[in-house]
């Protein structure tokens, strides 16, 4: 039996009450909330071991820098990472992205090729399409069809020896797709180009193990996986690494400074310029500790249990539409619902919603290209999280049918 | 009739009111039954993006006032739009720079012009300061 009573107690804010209505937190593809155990971490640090690191002889720096890294370890071997310096800490995946994408400006020539896939969030669109400008790659995109899913057979066309890049998100943030990562890398590697996968969604749900995906680049951000906001993580294969150039100047990313010329530090360093989330980091760590406590098999098929029961319970309600895959026992896609009332605005609903006290996410989700594709202005998400139990999803179905009640 | 005056007016109507929904429903009604603009309008040159909700706002000069048309896709925007329709059109230049929209607190509709919600009303606000300001420019 998953033990949800003893899980809920762990995050006090659940507890809380929203319009006078216990708080039912729906909206975990947006941010997760903070077990106990994270908080205190944070707690901790700041009490007893606040320092900056790597660059003190008193006892603090050495506890904060020791747990510091102690995190970065403990990142590896979760991802399972060959080296602990192809972590490099981030305040999260936008700005991992976008290290990547600075790093390539380099590399890439006019009329190279970029492949980015048709179910992207903007922040895995737009710092592609200024690395193209830059460079004069040109940004090819993978479609989709109508249920939420790339469509390979155009992929397969789309790759050629012009190919350099592929982005993908391993999970869709608008509809929850599950996307065929492994192939597309695999298909990737056989025209040299490389990829980076997105796993902002994918990592509260499952557990991917980089070295047997064999990916080039996989991002994070810790505040999806029950961690702190402003960190996260770039994974990239120590050859890649080695090849792209610095993102940012500054301390700690140097080895040897005089005015006429610095060599840079050693990886990861070389690309943690500054003194980084020091308390973030070390957060980061006791988040993913405390997945895996729970267990990333208990978890996927616990929400996945969730997400039946919702889309089934949702789907009985006259006018309601599902975007995304609606296949087979929904198996390609995580627990994210996305849905529109027939004639009804996403807005309206998710206003209607929170004086429930249900906390959704309305509009575009910042995939505008999938909004687009379905030709409609947005729609209403709702995100489960292992904390999640089917009485808050019985709330939401309730909500939404009073709203539409409302509305009508 | 005073923007001050019609800002009372909505304050005592919404005071009859017993909890959110009876509030919500009204302006689901209000949003639901005004025609807003003129279809003629509803084109980008009027729009404010939100990234939530669409709005559209049109402003013309009758008799040295100021008259607002304006229209959303989400009804409940409307149903704001038709409050402050009913606040800011009709009244001299002037007094549209003049007025403030405090009256939103006290009839418990202050969320929806919060930048947070991204719904457009903030930036429509701004819009017909900014026409008033043009049509006083045009008077002195």
């Amino acid at each position: 039996m998953f033990p949800i009573e003893n899980i809920r107690k762990d995050f006090p804010i659940l507890s809380r009450k929203v319009h006078g209505k216990p708080l039912v937190y729906l909206d975990n593809g947006a941010t997760s909330q903070t077990p106990i155990q994270v908080i205190d971490t944070i707690v901790d640090y700041y009490t007893n071991y606040n320092a900056n690191i790597h660059r003190g002889v008193h006892t603090l720096s050495q506890e904060a820098t020791d747990k510091y890294e102690e995190a970065r370890h403990k990142i590896q071997a979760h991802f399972n990472a060959k080296h602990a310096h192809e972590i490099i800490m981030t305040s999260g995946t936008t700005e991992s992205i976008n290290l990547v994408a600075h790093g390539f400006a380099s590399l890439l020539n006019e009329g190279d090729e970029v492949l980015v896939s048709a179910l992207e969030h903007h922040s895995n669109i737009v710092p592609w399409q200024m690395l193209c400008e830059k460079t004069g790659a040109v940004l090819k995109v993978i479609p989709m069809n109508d249920e939420g899913e790339l469509v390979m057979a155009e992929y397969d066309k789309l790759l050629s020896d012009k190919t350099k890049l592929v982005f993908v998100n391993h999970i869709s943030n608008a509809i929850g797709t599950i996307n065929p990562i492994k192939e597309i890398i695999d298909k990737a590697h056989k025209v040299d180009a490389a990829v980076l996968i997105d796993g902002a969604q994918a990592c509260p749900h499952v557990k991917p193990d980089v070295q047997a995906l064999d990916v080039d680049f996989y991002v994070v951000s810790a505040h999806k996986m029950c961690g702190p906001t402003g960190v996260g993580m770039l994974y990239g294969k120590e050859a890649w690494l080695n090849k792209l150039p610095p993102y940012q100047g500054g301390g700690e990313m140097i080895a040897e400074v005089t005015f006429e010329k610095t060599t840079y530090a050693d990886l990861p360093h070389k690309f943690e310029a500054g003194t980084p989330n020091i308390c973030g980091g070390i957060a980061f760590g006791a988040a993913i500790d405390y997945l895996n406590t729970i267990g990333f098999d208990n978890i996927e098929t616990y929400e996945h249990e969730l997400l039946e029961y919702a889309t089934k319970n949702l789907l009985e309600i006259e006018g309601l539409k599902i975007y995304g895959p609606s296949n087979s026992a929904l198996k390609n896609k995580t627990s994210v619902i996305s849905f529109n009332l027939e004639g009804i605005h996403p807005y309206d609903v998710g206003t209607i919603l929170d004086k429930l006290g249900i906390a959704v996410r309305t509009g575009h989700h910042c995939a505008q290209p999938i909004m687009d594709y379905f030709k409609i202005p947005g729609t209403v998400r709702a995100s489960f999280a292992f904390y999640n139990t089917k009485k808050e999803v019985d709330a939401l179905v309730a909500g939404v049918k009073k709203a539409k009640m409302m509305l009508e | 009739m005073t923007i001050q005056d019609i800002q009372n007016d909505i304050i005592d109507e919404f005071s009859m009111f017993d909890n959110w929904e009876e509030r919500y429903q009204y302006m689901i009604d209000l949003g639901k039954t005004l025609p807003l603009i003129d279809e003629q309008y509803k084109t980008d040159d009027h729009l404010i993006k939100g990234c939530q909700s669409k709005v559209w706002v049109h402003a013309n000069m009758e008799n040295n006032k100021v008259v607002f048309t304006a229209d959303s896709d989400a009804i409940i925007t409307k149903g704001v739009i038709a409050i402050l329709i009913r606040v800011f059109s009709n009244q001299k230049p002037s007094e549209i720079i003049e007025a403030n929209t405090d009256f939103i607190d006290e009839i418990g509709l202050k969320e929806h012009l919060s930048p947070n919600r991204a719904n457009g009303l903030v930036s429509m606000i701004k819009q017909l300061k900014m026409y008033a300001i043009a049509y006083q420019t045009q008077l002195n």
